[in-house]
């Protein structure tokens, strides 16, 4: 196994180009353990550490530009009002270690089902930016990202800078199942955001398909019931009724297995659970009658 | 020696600082939580190599060929060795039954079984070339269950047994058979108003120590080789060793190296006789470390268990009767199964009077990985049954969970299934009432001003819940545990010491061959040397074969007999110290040969307290040595139809009280206190006791919520073998645990103590299984839960 070591992005560009096989290595954490359990062996590592910027992020106007290695513990701690619903996903993140090192652009690339970071992304919206040598720069919208399982949108000549996440324009949640109360692989997540600025609701589901995914169809019955009801405008409780479609359609979203983690129907169930319960946070936070509620570090 | 029951006086040594009863701190205790210590992992040797296991992919085959070739070509490699390379006639081995191979002889039997060995100059090499080995399986149906292995038509795991066990054993899939009959059970269930049956899954738990497994071979200039490895009992090892290598035991030296942790894992032989073979062969060191995936194949595993129970009681609550079947899967190869099955048939009633029985325990012989020894060996999967049977009964009855046990509950003098009577303390029903009367936790700790704090919730940071469905649930359990080895063993410990004048001060050295798992003994031991011998400056040589065997550190036994062992080597060194200073120093003071006459802060003193001399005076330059074993009381085996004997040494008693939030719409637990109450005897390190008590309580806690082997039944295959999908408790899943210390003293044991490291392990499951129930309302009579268990979604 070769290591290569780039001082710039420019050169991480360039052997990314030379070597496609290349697996790029920042943190480490999924990487590491891959190489460890002899799950593969890349004929190269590129090691993107000395490249600086990547653990840097920029608070724009709409979005917040995320540099891939930025770790998941910086995320918690200046992130929190910009991207809440990341920050929550960034407290489940295996072990306080685990979170120094990590980042979602880890996330990205394995794009394993079970990452923290997904449905949060998912949820708020996000582009990731990918550049090679060759092509430049381009933005995915994550939507588009997951391909399969373990697969993503990217080239072979890619890498992953940074990732766009708009801001939140309103509540954002995030819940994650596992059986242990802390330092667990999901057996399955939800992400849900507000958005009243546009009047939507996004969602995300880890670990309950193939890939990450949004439970669209819950999505569309809600955004037409909160504008039905005018909602929006009222600040009115959601009725259970609505609550419970809405779960519904979240678990219908799913497309889980039975593994060593937990059964599928576990999963669907389970992600229902959490669709209602996140609904009625951030609905209780957009009406203004939620005391904060967040995760201590 | 005290009155029964009450806490032991010490005269002897009681004036000397960091003698018994004090907390002593560990030796070991810093350099561990720096990264300081040297565990056997960490060991280099100029020249070394390293070695690596070739394991069975498949559960069950026959080895049509191996070939070695492009292996042995590859550069780096020094040796690789199969089964036709053992060098001797003996090439099994085994803790009772020599069933094990030292490598795969023209069969597999479980999935992960070695196969082949390599040595190369690189770890790295080492795998690779291991990997080139090719193979070739014709693989066989698998036995997966009791209903696989004994249908009429099964394949026999081992062919052609001839063990001790084989001639009574009711098929040759089965290990060993323990009844036990007292009574007439079928007679005494008329008397019941209420019969309650139960079927109970016990999950196979892993003992997950930290450090995997590892040990370095150094070949010697004699022949022979000294092997510095993590064990639980060197003697016991080099039994199993030297007949494989064809060396003498003097030849194979063995010197214990730094050990993260055991709970039995450790009991059976991992890779010492690999990293010998390849050390002999190749003349270099080899070093041989199993990685966290290799450790979950590399030791034997708790036995999973189905259990099968019956209980009566009058309406007034008085057990009538109980009959048992308790069916353990020892997987491929016996390790310690014969005595698991005695444990679990002996103690399958739990800490209760039942006059009339039908019991019976077997362990069988399958495909799955091979299980043995973990802490609470056999009793805690009888304790997770009887102690659910206990709540069912007392819910029919209309009782109290605890009234019900504590009228039922044994005490002195209780005659056990077994006929053996209980002849020291048994507080079973005041220990009950100990953690009984414990104040609660407070309700809804989880709201506060600033909203729910999730740590206190559960599923914890993942905020699953805000205190939605959190329902909060309380359980009780009591377990009964033997201490040391029964049916019978000869269960002896060896501890040699020396006592001498070093720097103008009296030093006392203390060597034994106990392997300190984490347990305390290297704590223990230097503070039973200063109670007797009444010196401050206690060594503590390092654990090897040059002194006799201290016995296995398993079974609650070894403050109990290597305790006992440099208790009675003590006693010996002081008549020897003291004979000397009589001849030195009779004449001047009559009070020599007169008064009772006692060690004390490095002085002869009478136990009037008067000063009859310095030690640097009495010995000058005269060096006591000495090197005694000891036993304690010996037991019998267990009649192979009645199951009558007195088996047991002495028995050991914890109580829990759980209190759990469960989210009964996700299925989730959070454990929010495990109390325990428990009868020590005498706490010769109070602090170490409360460590052992809060880390045997964490430890069933895991295997109530989160910790399970799974094996596929269709493969036998080990699904989870990591620590990404094989959960043990964090420091957030585990609770607070307020502990209660008895002291009672067990006339026949030294200082009256009693063994203590497993009992918590037992109780503490059941007590969780309890508060679940509490909370849901569910039956559960499967451990460990999961989430799907409580949602309906399995």
């Amino acid at each position: 196994m070769d290591f290569l070591r780039p001082a710039s992005w420019e050169e991480a560009l360039a052997a990314k180009a030379e070597h496609p096989t290349a697996v790029p290595i920042a943190g480490g954490t999924d990487v590491m353990v891959e190489i460890n359990f002899d799950h593969r062996r890349p004929e190269y590592l590129l090691d993107l550490n000395r490249i600086g910027d990547l653990t840097e992020w920029e608070v724009g106007e709409e979005s917040v530009r995320l540099g891939a290695s930025v770790p998941y513990t910086r995320i918690m701690e200046n992130l929190r009002a910009e991207l809440p619903g990341l920050a929550l996903a960034s407290h489940t993140v295996a072990s306080p270690q685990i979170r120094n090192r990590g980042g979602v652009g880890g996330n990205l690339g394995t794009a394993s089902p079970a990452g923290d970071a997904h449905p949060a992304l998912l949820a708020a919206g996000a582009e990731v930016e990918a550049e090679s040598a060759a092509r430049g720069t381009r933005l995915i919208p994550i939507d588009e990202f997951y391909t399969g399982v373990k697969r993503n949108a990217l080239q072979p000549d890619e890498l992953i800078r940074a990732v766009h996440v708009k801001k939140a324009d309103g509540p954002q949640q995030y819940s994650k199942v596992g059986t242990r109360n802390a330092m667990v692989i999901a057996v399955c997540a939800f992400g849900l955001a507000l958005h009243p600025e546009t009047r939507t609701v996004r969602t995300g589901i880890g670990s309950a398909a193939p890939t990450p995914v949004r439970a669209k169809a819950a999505e569309e019955f809600l955004n037409a019931a909160l504008e039905e009801g005018g909602f929006w405008d009222n600040g009115k409780i959601i009725t259970p009724s609505v609550a419970k479609q809405f779960a519904d359609l979240c678990s219908a979203g799913c497309n889980p297995i039975d593994d060593v983690r937990g059964t599928a129907s576990y999963r669907r169930h389970a992600v229902g659970v959490m669709a209602r319960r996140t609904l009625t946070w951030t609905w209780e936070s957009y009406r203004g009658t939620r005391r904060t509620i967040e995760g201590a570090a | 020696m005290p009155a029964n029951g009450a806490p032991t006086k010490i005269t002897q040594g009681s004036q000397t600082k960091g003698g018994i009863g004090e907390s002593t701190l560990r030796p070991d205790g810093t350099l561990k939580v720096t990264g300081e210590f040297a565990y056997s992992s960490d060991m280099w040797h100029e020249d070394m190599l390293w070695g690596q296991i070739l394991r069975s992919t498949v559960a069950h085959a026959e080895i049509v060929s191996i070939d070695i070739s492009e292996a042995l070509a590859m550069a780096g490699v020094y040796a690789v060795l199969t089964y036709d390379d053992l060098p001797t006639a003996v090439k099994n081995y085994g803790l009772e039954i020599q069933d094990t191979p030292v490598l795969a002889h023209g069969k597999v039997r479980h999935h992960g079984e070695p196969v082949a060995l390599v040595a190369a100059d690189h770890p790295e090499t080492a795998r690779r070339a291991a990997a080139k080995i090719k193979v070739d399986y014709r693989e066989l149906p698998v036995i997966t269950d009791e209903a696989s292995a004994t249908a009429p038509d099964a394949i026999l795991v081992h062919e052609g047994r001839d063990d001790h066990h084989s001639g009574h054993v009711p098929h040759p899939n089965i290990v060993h058979r323990q009844p036990i009959v007292r009574g007439n059970a079928d007679e005494a269930a008329k008397r019941a108003d209420v019969i309650v049956k139960g079927e109970y899954t016990f999950g196979m738990q892993d003992q997950a120590f930290l450090g995997p497994e590892s040990g370095l071979a150094v070949p010697e200039e004699d022949g022979g080789v000294h092997l510095y490895v993590a064990t639980q009992w060197l003697h016991s090892d080099l039994k199993q060793i030297a007949p494989v290598l064809g060396l003498p035991e003097e030849k194979v030296r063995m010197t214990l190296a730094g050990v993260g942790g055991a709970f039995g894992g450790r009991e059976d032989l991992s890779m010492q006789i690999h990293a010998c073979l390849l050390a002999l062969r190749t003349g270099k060191p080899v070093k041989i470390v199993y990685n966290r995936f290799e450790s979950f194949f590399g030791h034997v595993h708790r036995h999973p268990a189905k259990l099968y129970y019956e209980h009566g009681a009058t309406k007034d609550g008085k057990l009538t009767h109980m009959k048992c079947k308790i069916v353990l899967d020892g997987g491929a190869y016996a390790s310690a199964s014969p005595a698991v099955v005695g444990n679990a048939s002996s103690l399958s009633v739990g800490p209760y009077v039942v006059d009339d029985v039908d019991i019976e325990a077997i362990a069988l012989y399958t495909n799955n990985p091979p299980c043995g020894a973990m802490r609470g060996f056999g009793a805690v999967q009888a304790c997770f049954a009887y102690e659910a049977q206990m709540d069912k009964l007392a819910k029919q009855l209309g009782m109290d969970p605890v009234e019900f046990r504590q009228l039922n509950a044994m005490e002195q003098g209780t005659i056990m299934p077994t006929g053996q009577p209980v002849d020291s303390p048994a507080p079973v029903a005041e220990l009950l009432r100990r953690v009984k009367a414990m104040p609660l936790p407070p309700e809804r700790q989880w709201e506060s001003s600033e909203g729910a704090d999730v740590r206190q919730l559960p599923g914890g940071l993942s905020n699953t819940t805000h205190g939605e469905n959190v329902v909060r649930g309380i359980g009780i359990a009591v377990g009964i545990k033997n201490v040391g080895f029964s049916e019978g063993f000869d269960d002896y410990s060896t501890a040699k010491v020396r006592m001498e004048v070093i720097g103008g001060e009296p030093v006392a050295t203390v060597h034994t061959a106990m392997a300190e798992v984490g347990q305390g003994g290297v704590t223990v031991h230097a503070q039973i040397a200063r109670t007797e011998l009444g010196v401050t400056q206690v060594t503590i040589h390092p654990a090897d074969t040059q002194v006799g065997s201290a016995g296995s550190t398993s079974a609650s036994r070894q403050t109990y007999v290597t305790g006992g062992a440099v208790k009675n080597a003590c006693e010996l060194v002081r008549e020897k110290v003291l004979e000397i200073g009589r001849r030195k120093f009779g004449s001047y003071h009559p009070a020599w040969a007169t008064a009772e006459l006692l060690l004390e802060g490095g002085k002869v003193v009478t136990d009037g307290g008067e000063v009859l001399g310095d030690l640097v005076d009495v010995l000058e330059d005269e060096t006591v040595e000495i090197e005694a074993e000891w036993r304690h009381r010996p037991t019998e085996a267990f009649d192979l139809v009645t199951g009558q004997g007195n088996g047991h040494v002495q028995y050991s008693f914890a109580a829990h009280r759980a209190v759990v939030e469960v989210d009964t719409e996700l299925g989730l637990v959070k454990v929010i206190e495990l109390a325990c109450a428990q009868d020590v005897g005498k706490a010769l390190n109070p602090l170490s006791v409360i460590g052992q008590i809060q880390g045997g309580t964490t430890q069933g806690l895991g295997v109530a919520v989160m910790e399970e082997i799974i094996v596929d039944p269709k493969t036998a295959k080990v699904r989870n073998p990591s620590f990404t999908d094989y959960l043990i408790p964090t420091i957030l899943d585990t609770p607070t645990i307020p502990v209660d210390v008895l002291e009672l003293a067990d006339d026949h044991a030294p200082y009256g103590l009693r063994g203590i490291g497993e009992a918590p392990t037992l109780s503490s499951t059941p007590a969780v299984l309890a508060a679940i129930r509490n909370a849901t309302g569910l039956e559960l009579n499967r451990t460990p839960v999961r989430p799907e268990h409580l949602t309906g979604t399995v």
